[in-house]
């Protein structure tokens, strides 16, 4: 279980919440300019607040050296939003600490020495941040942060000092998109400390109608001013796609349905799919899913096939390279075989 | 005028470029302009990007000048290399290159004091600040609701807190 196949709220419109934490030891020069000696102290550091032996917060936690994983594993926990590509490029110190829910997840060596997520289904940010909070409170207990009476937590980077924290919802915005709102939404979310980005972070497009609104602001607010103010933001974008879901559905009537209902279609029937057919097909799944005009399926069901749909789960899968070809004839068979069976159940 | 590339709508996205003193206009329709990267509304480029056309635009040359061969005592790194990747090398940086930094930091962040969580074993006065800060929040809400017993007990531990700030030396605004 993850937050791919759990229930959460607003799950019409938000796929997921997520708080990150920045932090450094004390002590030790941020990653950009430490030892592998460094970089190994500090991962038994950090170990030693995790020992799988005692459960920490009622879960236990696995440790993996990024090292002694697969290419295509490594793809995969980028895919399910459990780890950073970033993590990843440091791969020769990195390491990932997560817990058997894979709702906490703490990132080692990455750009700053801990990088601790919490990632829940739907519209919950305040919860994820009173789960963070807490680990981060146990973490503190054992080892010193790198602090600064003004400056906060010092981060490797500026745009993370203060409060090292970056909330972020991420939302299917279809109407919005399609009716060509979203440039003015995104445009007035950047004058109130917040970003948009795309399903896979920085610079990467919105695939599939998903954005991630952020807070681009870490010093200065409060870790609870940063939260209020996204959630409030959130909940007029969600208001707003609504509307102009219901305004669509008002106005195209049975041509908005036969578009949903083509969606399906393609998906359980379609021989060859490249991501960006499948994720423009499961965008219009999940709105017609979203407004029960498709019945038999959850948001769930669309996250999970979401899921299963990119290269590197695919690959994984698989068992073997894939190339494009093979590939794009793979997801299609494997997303119709899944659908099939939801349908079915 | 029609978008330049459907001939089929109104052109209602204009953009005027001047790349080396040669001028070009494009105009198109919504739907066109929205398949342009010109266009798109997802940021294209990284926070580091960023940080290094600021900091740029904020030193002079000599400043710039005097930056560039500047090395930090404790870890070694150079401005131009954080000025490239964007990355501070260790605290002390954030001491070495401060004339560099507060001025980045006005831009990117919305104050350049820090108001939130505040490590325990630090022992940092601020903890305490902070607490005051969130007593009297809350003081102030048990008044208007006119919770005045719980407004006695918070007053009493506002009392005590403000009285352990005052001895570290500190005065209380």
């Amino acid at each position: 279980m993850s937050w791919i196949e759990e229930k959460g709220p607003d799950r019409d419109v938000v796929l997921s919440s997520r708080i990150r934490l920045a932090r450094n030891i004390a002590g030790y020069p941020f990653p950009t300019m430490m030892k592998d000696s460094d970089a190994r102290e500090i991962l038994d550091t950090v170990k030693r607040c995790f020992s799988v032996s005692t459960p920490f917060s009622g879960r236990r936690y696995s440790v993996t050296l990024i090292k002694d994983l697969p290419e295509v594993d490594r793809q995969v926990l980028v895919e399910k939003h459990l780890a950073s590509i970033d993590l990843m490029q440091h791969s020769d110190v990195a390491a990932l600490i997560m817990d058997d829910r894979q709702r906490v997840t703490i990132m080692v060596n990455e750009e700053d020495h801990i990088r601790m997520q919490c990632i829940l289904p739907g519209f919950q940010l305040d919860k994820a941040w009173e789960m963070l909070d807490r680990v981060d409170d146990t973490i503190e207990a054992e080892v010193e942060y790198s602090f600064d009476d003004r400056l906060g937590y010092l981060t490797a980077c500026p745009t993370n000092v203060g409060t090292g924290l970056r909330a972020s919802v991420m939302m299917h915005l279809p109407a919005l998109t399609v009716s060509k709102q979203i440039g003015a939404v995104l445009q007035t979310i950047s004058k109130i400390g917040l970003t948009a980005r795309g399903l896979y972070g920085e610079g990467s497009e919105a695939l599939g109608n998903i954005y991630q609104i952020s807070n681009q602001i870490t010093l200065g607010p409060s870790e609870q001013d940063i939260i209020n103010n996204l959630t409030v933001a959130c909940q007029r974008i969600f208001e707003k796609e609504r509307m102009a879901q219901q305004a669509m559905l008002k106005v195209s009537g049975k041509q908005f349905e036969d578009v949903l209902w083509r969606a399906l279609g393609t998906l359980t029937h379609a021989r060859v799919m490249d991501i960006k057919e499948f994720m423009a097909l499961i965008s219009q799944l999940r709105l017609g899913v979203g407004l029960s005009i498709i019945p038999g399926l959850t948001a769930e069901n669309v996250n999970e096939l979401m899921i299963l749909g990119q290269s590197g789960v695919l690959g994984k899968r698989a068992g073997r390279e894939l190339d494009d070809a093979d590939l794009n004839a793979y997801r299609a068979e494997t997303i119709r075989s899944r659908l099939n069976e939801m349908l079915q159940a | 005028m029609l978008c330049e590339e459907c001939r089929q709508r109104q052109a209602t996205v204009h953009m005027t470029k001047i790349i080396n003193n040669m001028r070009s206009e494009i105009h198109l329709c919504e739907q066109c302009a929205s398949n342009h990267e010109e266009f798109a509304s997802i940021t294209p480029f990284s926070m580091n990007d960023l940080i290094a056309s600021f900091m740029d635009m904020g030193a002079g040359h000599q400043a710039f000048l005097r930056s560039a061969t500047v090395k930090c005592p404790a870890c070694g790194m150079d401005y131009a290399r954080f000025k490239q990747s964007g990355m501070l090398g260790c605290r002390e940086c954030y001491q070495h290159f401060s004339n560099e930094l507060l001025p980045v930091l006005r831009k990117i962040q919305s104050r350049t004091e820090h108001s939130g969580k505040v490590p325990k074993r630090s022992g940092s006065s601020l903890l305490l600040k902070k607490q005051i800060k969130e007593l009297r929040q809350e003081l102030k809400i048990a008044v208007e609701t006119e919770a005045f017993e719980r407004a006695a007990e918070i007053r009493d531990r506002l009392k005590a807190l403000e009285a352990s700030y005052r001895e570290q030396g500190r005065d209380i605004k």
